[in-house]
């Protein structure tokens, strides 16, 4: 019975190895704290992740798919942005 | 003696993966009926091992579907507050509060014992036994302080079931002989602590301990209440009506 009383959240883990919380799922729940705990239940069984955020739903901002063309677009033809300009000298191992 | 400490363990987690598992597709919501199913897998993983460990110590090649599928009702040696039906949702909540605020606390003091198997076993489970009570102990606390319909029916839960808590704590032979000779839980000790740490969930959730009052007891001693029969007859029917039957 998901309604006003049980609010969605986002959930995002990070894993043993990884570096950045990755998104994994939605769940439902009371409170924060229960959200926590349905997200540990539904998304670490198999020992997925070390650390679980969670986040209520209404609280994303995201961006509009309307308006992606002028978002995203004009950084699709600038290549001087990439750092694959360099000559790397010689003895230099790791940069 | 220690095979005797070591299948009451065996039977109380048997007890409790079964009654957890009527929970399915009874919880609340999707995320609930998931920690619920993992809790029930926790406890006959538990059972599993403890029993495994009571095969080998009574030596008579006995496995673990034997110990669980094959013994009388009288035979099951697990704590009469387990064996309590599941109710509504707040019941089963205040069941396994009162109960896992037992257990963690006894296994913990397990993981110090000097007899090995029982300290590992005790070690593995006692993480998913905390886990356990944060959850049901939230949730105590939610429906406590909640509505005026949610806090009366877990008071009524509470004042109802509060009668065999009594018996987690009144040790017997077996519970002298285990603390004597394998350095077990001093169990007056593990009641001060329990009650310190029940008192302060119910006061956080706004629900009054019961008065001292006469306490129920005997299932150490193969004595059940009504609640049982059932609860093996169901457990136990394929096994009694096929027996060796495999998946």
């Amino acid at each position: 019975m998901p309604d006003e009383n049980w609010p969605l959240y986002e959930v995002f883990i990070r894993s043993r190895s990884g570096l950045s919380h990755r998104h994994a799922g939605s769940v439902h729940a009371a409170d924060d704290q229960m959200a926590l705990d349905h997200a540990r239940d539904a998304y670490t069984r198999r020992n997925e992740g070390v650390s679980i955020w969670v986040v209520r739903s209404s609280e994303i901002v995201a961006s509009d798919p309307a308006e992606s063309a002028a978002f995203f677009d004009p950084a699709a033809d600038k290549i001087y942005r990439h750092p694959t300009f360099y000559e790397i000298p010689d003895g230099v191992e790791n940069l | 003696m220690l095979l005797k400490y070591v299948l009451r363990l065996g039977d109380n987690a048997l007890v409790l993966g079964q009654r957890l598992s009527e929970l399915l597709t009874q919880a609340p919501e999707l995320e609930e009926e998931l920690a619920n199913a993992n809790f029930a897998l926790d406890y006959i993983g538990q059972a599993r091992l403890f029993y495994s460990y009571a095969g080998e110590l009574e030596g008579k090649e006995r496995t673990e579907d034997d110990f669980g599928f094959l013994r009388d009702g009288n035979e099951f040696r697990n704590v009469l507050l387990v064996e309590q039906p599941n109710g509504h949702f707040g019941d089963a909540i205040v069941r396994q509060f009162l109960f896992e605020s037992f257990y963690a606390l006894q296994l913990e003091a397990l993981t110090r014992c000097s007899a090995a198997r029982v300290a590992e076993i005790a070690a593995r489970a006692v993480k998913e036994i905390h886990y356990h009570l944060r959850h049901v102990s939230q949730w105590l606390v939610r429906l406590g302080d909640g509505t005026d319909e949610s806090h009366s029916r877990m008071q009524q839960s509470l004042d109802d079931q509060w009668r065999f808590t009594g018996e987690l704590f009144a040790g017997d032979e077996v519970d002298g002989a285990f603390e004597r000779e394998w350095d077990g839980p001093r169990l007056a000790e593990l009641e001060k602590i329990w009650n310190e740490n029940v008192d302060a969930v119910l006061a956080d959730a706004t629900l009054t301990r019961p008065a001292a009052q006469w306490m129920d007891g005997g299932g150490r001693r193969g004595r059940h209440t009504e609640h049982f029969g059932y609860l093996i007859a169901e457990m136990q029917f394929l096994q009694r009506a096929y027996p060796g039957a495999r998946w």
